[in-house]
């Protein structure tokens, strides 16, 4: 099949940055979108031009480098699926497609398609520990957990942090995302001891790396490549609101 | 108070604000479409019963409380809600801008509703209605045949001009929209949420904003088609 390819282009961090037109043709619909993107750079670099800069690395829909914006999508068309795992077969002859980078101002475009996603390492950094006895592994299902929230704590934990939900959200809301930091470990026994600490201190660290506020429009879902529902987001402002409630005053000693 | 602080901090703690104070205008506008209900109730002793009940809005609760005590009350708390909504609204759209300042060349709105895309217009339209809205029916200033404390009186002369009618219907659509997407919200933002009851909360939103809809616009269309007189 034969494309337009309207991709994103910008030098560098500093640069203004550009779209620009490719025609892709004799495109297989067996590949997927990053070896089309592959296709490309190949006679870019044999007409001696500077290829399209893209992260990736799995290519299996686990690792969350491969975000970018397809037509106003992040990852594309196909819901569920990453755009490393999303194939050609999605698209149509002579379609026209448009390829951007994530937009936020918490996700600064380095070249291209390339947005530097730090800002989710300093929130899960800001996290912190858990406090679980180490040394020797401990004995299976020796820490009982209802089958309810371990499933709903294994839903949240599959978020690979691509930052769709960012690049969905009109409000570039990293919500979706530190919800379902934060709901993992609060829905398991593990988590518990930090549990309050860890909701106060990763939401701060989400505004102070400029992330937007959630208007509970609900795109992020429609969005996230592993279906992670906004009901964690609930689950974080009600965590949110009794860790603030419930607080201690600052007091040590015998008054503690 | 070193937590509240950190909570209004937050985005959330904003959103949260945002919810307490929007809980109280539910309250309120669902009291207010009931009491203008009294449009359909039959007249007694030749008192219109709107009459008697804007009476009683000035009069409950004296000798406990002074006359129109519970009345200014109620204005004080909404005059504060309404304060407190639309502050931690502009504050939250200024921090949404400045976190996405460029928007995409395809855009393509997702699951994105039209009540939830136009939340902050829709509540600049509910303000300046509101404003109006005093003016209109509680002072009178830009009623054109207004007497004071004939309730009745100044409804049935306001509606019967269909230009009104549209005013008032616009509001009421940007209102139900708002309401929409507002009561909804206000469960996501307090982290009201439970597997059991999830499904409920957008069934409810819209059939609470679908009463007030009705509940506001069948007097005023009474009159205009003359029933109501």
């Amino acid at each position: 099949m034969n494309l337009t390819l309207h991709v994103w282009r910008q030098s560098g961090p500093r640069d203004a940055g550009r779209h620009e037109r490719y025609e892709a043709s004799d495109i297989s619909e067996q590949m997927s979108f990053l070896e089309l993107l592959d296709v490309v750079n190949e006679r870019l670099t044999n007409e001696g031009k500077e290829p399209i800069a893209f992260e990736h690395d799995c290519r299996e829909g686990i690792c969350g480098s491969c975000g970018m914006m397809i037509n106003g999508v992040p990852h594309g068309p196909k819901t569920l699926t990453t755009a490393c795992q999303l194939h050609m077969r999605s698209f149509s002859d002579g379609d026209e497609i448009w390829i951007e980078p994530w937009r936020a101002t918490a996700f600064p475009v380095l070249k291209d398609l390339v947005v530097d996603r730090s800002g989710f390492d300093r929130i899960i950094e800001s996290g912190g520990y858990i406090s679980v006895r180490t040394g020797s592994a401990p004995d299976g299902n020796a820490v009982p957990i209802r089958k309810e929230d371990a499933d709903a704590a294994f839903d949240a934990a599959t978020c690979i942090g691509c930052g769709a939900c960012v690049a969905a959200c009109p409000n570039a809301s990293a919500m979706l995302f530190t919800a379902a930091k934060v709901t993992h470990l609060a829905k398991v026994p593990q988590g518990q001891t930090q549990r309050w600490d860890r909701v106060l201190s990763m939401v701060d660290a989400h505004d102070s790396e400029g992330f937007g506020n959630c208007t509970n429009h609900g795109a992020c879902q429609e969005a996230c490549p592993k279906g992670i529902s906004i009901d964690y987001i609930a689950h974080l402002n009600r965590d949110l609101i009794k860790a603030t409630l419930t607080a201690k005053p600052d007091v040590s000693g015998k008054n503690a | 108070m070193r937590r509240v602080v950190t909570l209004y901090r937050t985005t959330v703690g904003k959103k949260v604000l945002m919810a307490l104070s929007g809980v109280v205008l539910f309250g309120f506008i669902f009291a207010h479409m009931l009491g203008n209900l009294k449009m359909l109730a039959p007249a007694t002793d030749g008192h219109f019963a709107m009459d008697v009940y804007a009476e009683f809005l000035r009069e409950v609760g004296y000798p406990l409380v002074p006359h129109g005590g519970v009345l200014w009350t109620a204005r004080l708390v909404l005059l504060v809600s309404v304060g407190i909504h639309v502050l931690s609204a502009v504050q939250l759209a200024r921090l949404s801008r400045a976190a996405r300042p460029s928007g995409y060349a395809k855009e393509d709105s997702l699951s994105l509703s039209y009540a939830s895309q136009t939340m902050r217009w829709g509540g600049v339209i509910l303000l300046l209605f509101v404003i109006y809205h005093i003016l209109h029916f509680t002072t009178g200033q830009v009623h054109s045949s207004f007497v004071s404390g004939a309730v009745h009186q100044n409804y049935v002369s306001a509606f019967q001009s269909p230009l009104i009618f549209l005013v008032y219907f616009v509001a009421q659509t940007a209102l139900c929209l708002h309401l929409y997407h507002g009561v909804w919200s206000f469960f996501q933002t307090l982290g009201l949420s439970h597997p059991k009851y999830n499904h409920l909360r957008r069934p409810f939103a819209a059939g609470f904003a679908f009463t007030v809809y009705i509940g506001f616009l069948t007097p005023p269309t009474l009159v205009m088609t003359g029933v109501i007189f």
